[in-house]
């Protein structure tokens, strides 16, 4: 009977197109919009994950994300240095400025100054250059989506004299690292150098970035130097979440993809509870014929089970694949750059596949069920 | 021939609900078919004749009375047992087929026996045979739609036999044919349908086949007012 089932329902091209299609894009349209949300919005933490060493994030109390900091004076170091349990702390320093490009544009970039000794705080990997760059004067490494965004006319970056607050400044390298939710030009550059490029208030230092001993975790370690040092500590793992949450909190971001999502739920509704409605109105008279010959209510239950899942099984592999080939072919944008699907995110479609299908199959079958056999013989 | 009996109907009526009103459609019908004999039920338009059959055969569920087939009270059975009671025992014969238009001939035919988990394959093996022996085996592999009306009553008719039911019902079968092939058709049943211990019912209205009944049921108003193997001289 279930083969009986597939073929009626296959046998209907149009409309079995239809529900695949109508499957397919709810699948498609909730799975793509929210791995562009997740991937959005993990943007707020790109600093925290470019930034491949540190346990703690030590700051000012009033800091809040990577980009929304207050500087401390410089002695919190030593502090920091001064817990017991932190196995080093270097300071970091991430400050706004501006650059005047060769084409004489104004362009806002984000300067990161790293420790000048260990260089920690540079993304784990170079493009082009070596981190040695840096100890050459007026060095800056400029991060790969800020290099093709800055240097649109393809121009090579490298070597590229760039004007910073008045100051002198020469690309020497180019870091693989992850755009932040803006997509600013990042400029990284020794802590030293980057005090000359940030305009001078007496306190500059935005961040001590600490690695904990063995034997701590990186909890204890951020609740120990709150303790000790009065400032704000916090986990890699709380700060990338901090940096997340600030852009949810104030962005219209989650409510605009929700509404797409959404909107993918709703369309799915329509077209696949529209179109299965048609088909099971169209195969009404079959059903009523089977129902009298000896089909039981159950068998017809398991038979439109299967005409569903049939549907769902198809329609979600087609839009997982479309979603998967979206992503790919716009990998090389540098919009996208680092995106990735979620594992989650394929199952929370699949769930609201599930309801779709779950929603219409039922109500079609109502009718079914409620098909009197004796309707036959009208 | 011993005169096995196929059906039984004790005391039955038929209500229905129409807005507000209720009409009674049968008023006590009792009555006997016997297997072994092509019985057919006349009557005007409206009388209750595919209400009959449909009790008959368990798809409708009488409002009083009792329905006997083959030793068993049908409608003492519970919902699942009914089904598969019709399921072994009663094919049908619905007047505009329903064929399911996405399957061949073969399978069409073979609904019933698939229905009562035969395997594919063997079940339309078996509707083959049926087909040909209504002579349109030659057309086993097409679809209904590629099919002419009276080759698709054929698979219809093959649908229906295929399990070797012991009662066929039948819901106006010519009234869409010429006079030629509507006698076709009841030779065809009576040839296929009826046995020693098979009975047919078909209701009808067609005057021209009037001839080939064993029995005829004249229903008027919900009651049956003539049994005999001849039409009464005022019709
Ligand atoms: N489901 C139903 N609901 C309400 N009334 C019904 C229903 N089924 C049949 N009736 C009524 O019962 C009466 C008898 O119907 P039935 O279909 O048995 O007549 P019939 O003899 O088969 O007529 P025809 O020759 O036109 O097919 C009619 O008046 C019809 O309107
Ligand atoms: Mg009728």
């Amino acid at each position: 009977m279930l083969w009986i089932a597939i073929r009626m329902l296959t046998g209907d091209k149009q409309k079995f197109y239809g529900l695949v299609f109508g499957i397919a894009f709810s699948t498609l349209l909730i799975t793509q919009q929210l791995t562009i949300f997740i991937n959005l919005i993990e943007r707020g933490a790109s600093a925290v994950y470019s930034e491949p060493t540190a346990d703690v994030w030590v700051m000012d109390p009033v800091s809040r994300t990577p980009d929304v900091n207050f500087p401390m004076p410089a002695t919190a170091l030593d502090k920091v240095r001064g817990v017991p349990g932190v196995e080093w702390a270097v300071p970091h320093l991430r400050a706004g400025a501006s650059v005047r490009t060769s084409d004489g544009d104004l362009e806002g970039v984000s300067i990161v100054g790293v420790d000048d000794a260990t260089l920690i705080g540079l993304p784990k990997r170079l493009i082009e250059g070596d981190i040695s760059v840096l100890s050459q004067p007026d060095s800056v490494i400029i991060d790969d989506v800020g290099a093709g965004k800055l240097f649109e006319n393809g121009a090579d970056p490298i070597g590229a004299r760039l004007e910073l607050n008045d100051q002198r400044a020469v690309i020497r390298g180019i870091a693989d690292a992850i755009p932040t939710f803006t997509s600013q030009v990042t400029l990284y550059t020794k802590y030293s150098q980057a005090l000359n490029y940030v305009p001078g208030t007496r306190n500059r230092m935005t961040f001590v970035i600490a690695n904990a001993a063995d034997g701590i975790t990186h909890e204890e370690l951020a609740s120990r130097i709150e303790e000790q040092t009065g400032l704000r500590a916090r986990t890699r793992e709380e700060f990338a979440q901090d940096g997340i949450d600030f852009i949810i909190e104030n962005t219209g971001i989650p409510l605009n993809f929700g509404i797409t999502v959404a909107l993918g739920f709703i369309v799915g509704v329509a077209i696949v509870g529209l179109t299965f409605s048609l088909f099971i109105r169209d195969n009404i008279k079959q059903f009523g014929a089977l129902k009298a010959i000896g089909v039981t209510n159950a068998k017809i239950r398991k038979m439109v089970t299967v005409q569903a899942g049939l549907v769902g099984l198809i329609g979600y592999g087609l839009g997982i694949l479309a979603t998967v080939a979206f992503i790919w072919g716009f990998s090389g944008n540098p919009d996208f750059k680092g995106f990735y699907i979620p594992w989650q995110i394929p199952l929370i479609s699949c769930a609201a596949v599930f309801v779709i299908l779950g929603l219409t199959g039922w109500l079609s079958l109502r009718t079914v069920l409620k098909t009197e056999p004796a309707a036959v013989f009208r | 021939m011993s005169q096995q009996v196929a059906i039984t109907t004790r005391g039955v009526t038929r209500d229905f609900q129409s807005g507000s009103q209720t009409i009674t459609v049968l008023h006590g019908i009792d009555t006997e078919i016997r297997a072994g004999e092509l019985t057919y039920v006349v009557g005007e338009s409206g009388s209750g004749k595919t209400t009959l059959i449909s009790i008959m055969c368990g798809i409708l569920w009488p409002t009083k009375g009792e329905v006997t087939v083959f030793g068993t009270d049908i409608y003492d059975l519970d919902d699942t047992a009914l089904v598969d009671f019709r399921l072994e025992n009663i094919g049908f014969i619905f007047q505009q087929y329903n064929l399911i238009p996405s399957i061949d001939a073969a399978s069409n035919a073979a609904v019933p026996l698939i229905a009562q988990g035969m395997d594919r394959h063997e079940a339309r093996e078996k509707a083959r045979g049926m087909l040909e022996k209504l002579n349109i085996g030659d057309q086993a592999d097409k679809l209904p739609n590629q099919l002419s009306g009276g080759q698709q009553q054929r698979v219809a008719i093959a649908r229906a036999l295929v399990h070797e039911p012991r009662l066929v019902v039948c819901d106006e079968p010519t009234a869409a044919l010429d006079a030629n092939s509507g006698r076709r058709v009841m030779d065809l049943l009576r040839e296929v349908a009826v046995a020693e211990d098979r009975a047919c019912i078909i209701v009808t209205h067609d005057n021209r086949v009037f001839d080939l009944a064993d029995r005829i049921l004249v229903l008027e108003d919900g009651l049956i007012t003539h049994d005999g193997k001849e039409m009464p001289d005022d019709h």
